[in-house]
């Protein structure tokens, strides 16, 4: 990570990997989420409202992988001083938001004919609803101290304690047993059938490398603005 | 009950959200790239 450290050395890698990432996620998201529309038998059970699943699943995978990416970019900030950390945690916590709101928002749409209800305080669903007022926290912490001119060391020590809601939210619907399901997909295998969920791991590749797209293109804004702000600041002193 | 008005629902919130946030974050940087690469020629010119 530390071959990173130097930002000339990242934005000679970023430059073009971003345009190769954003081309093959968004091909893949659109092979994955027309395989799962047009493509795949309706659920036995929850009928056609199952094609749902392929823009949840990922969503709900970025939202909680994303937190997971900004806490270990918070942690090599505050331990090892990482220049580019601290840029990637706050680059991460926008499309981090989105999925999870997006989540939120497609759970709810899948909830309504399946369960009956658009909302229910279950586990899963309260601790994913934690998880987006998080990333909204850490936003708005994050854009004060830069607002500021100060270091983001809050926000790194507030990213750093927030991943303690990752594992609440992977084991809630162990823990409480209420409307959410269990895991349906494990390290083990799978209790979806395969004509179902083919698609599935295409969209979520997809959709990780537009995420993975996102940040570096928020990352490349970041750091250029830092260079703008750092030249206006020497001219203004000059 | 007709699932299909929840699915597109879904999917135009995940397709207009993902697609919402590359274009604002594709715009975002090229302003930010093109302000730093405008001052960086400024500099040079002075110089």
């Amino acid at each position: 990570m530390h071959i990173f450290a130097n930002p000339n050395r990242f934005l000679g890698i970023a430059r073009p990997l971003t345009p190769w990432l954003g081309w093959l996620g968004g091909v893949l998201t659109l092979i994955g989420l027309g395989a799962g529309l047009f493509l795949t038998p309706p659920d036995y059970l929850q009928g056609e409202s199952v094609r749902i699943m392929y823009v949840h699943v990922p969503s709900a995978w970025l939202g909680m992988a994303g937190w997971t990416g900004l806490a270990a970019a918070s942690l090599m900030q505050l331990v090892w001083r990482h220049p580019l950390a601290g840029v990637a945690a706050r680059a991460i916590a926008v499309p981090g938001a989105l999925f999870t709101a997006i989540c939120l928002a497609t759970g709810s749409l899948w909830g309504r004919p399946t369960w009956g209800t658009w909302w229910e305080w279950d586990g899963r669903l309260t601790s994913m609803l934690v998880l987006l007022f998080l990333y909204i926290a850490y936003i708005a912490l994050a854009g004060a101290s830069a607002e500021r001119g100060e270091g983001s060391r809050v926000a790194a020590i507030f990213g750093l304690v927030g991943a303690v809601n990752i594992p609440v939210i992977h084991y809630s619907v162990l823990w409480w047993r209420t409307l959410h399901q269990g895991q349906s997909i494990t390290l083990s295998g799978s209790t979806i059938d395969s004509s179902i969920l083919w698609p599935l791991p295409i969209a979520m590749l997809g959709f990780t490398l537009l995420f993975a797209a996102i940040v570096l293109m928020r990352m490349r804004a970041l750091l250029a603005m830092a260079r703008v702000e750092a030249r206006l600041k020497r001219l203004a002193a000059a | 009950m007709n699932h299909w008005p929840f699915i597109i629902a879904a999917y135009a919130i995940t397709a207009g959200g993902t697609a919402g946030l590359v274009l604002w974050s594709h715009v975002a940087m090229r302003r930010a790239e093109a302000a730093a690469d405008a001052l960086r020629r400024r500099r040079e010119e002075g110089a």
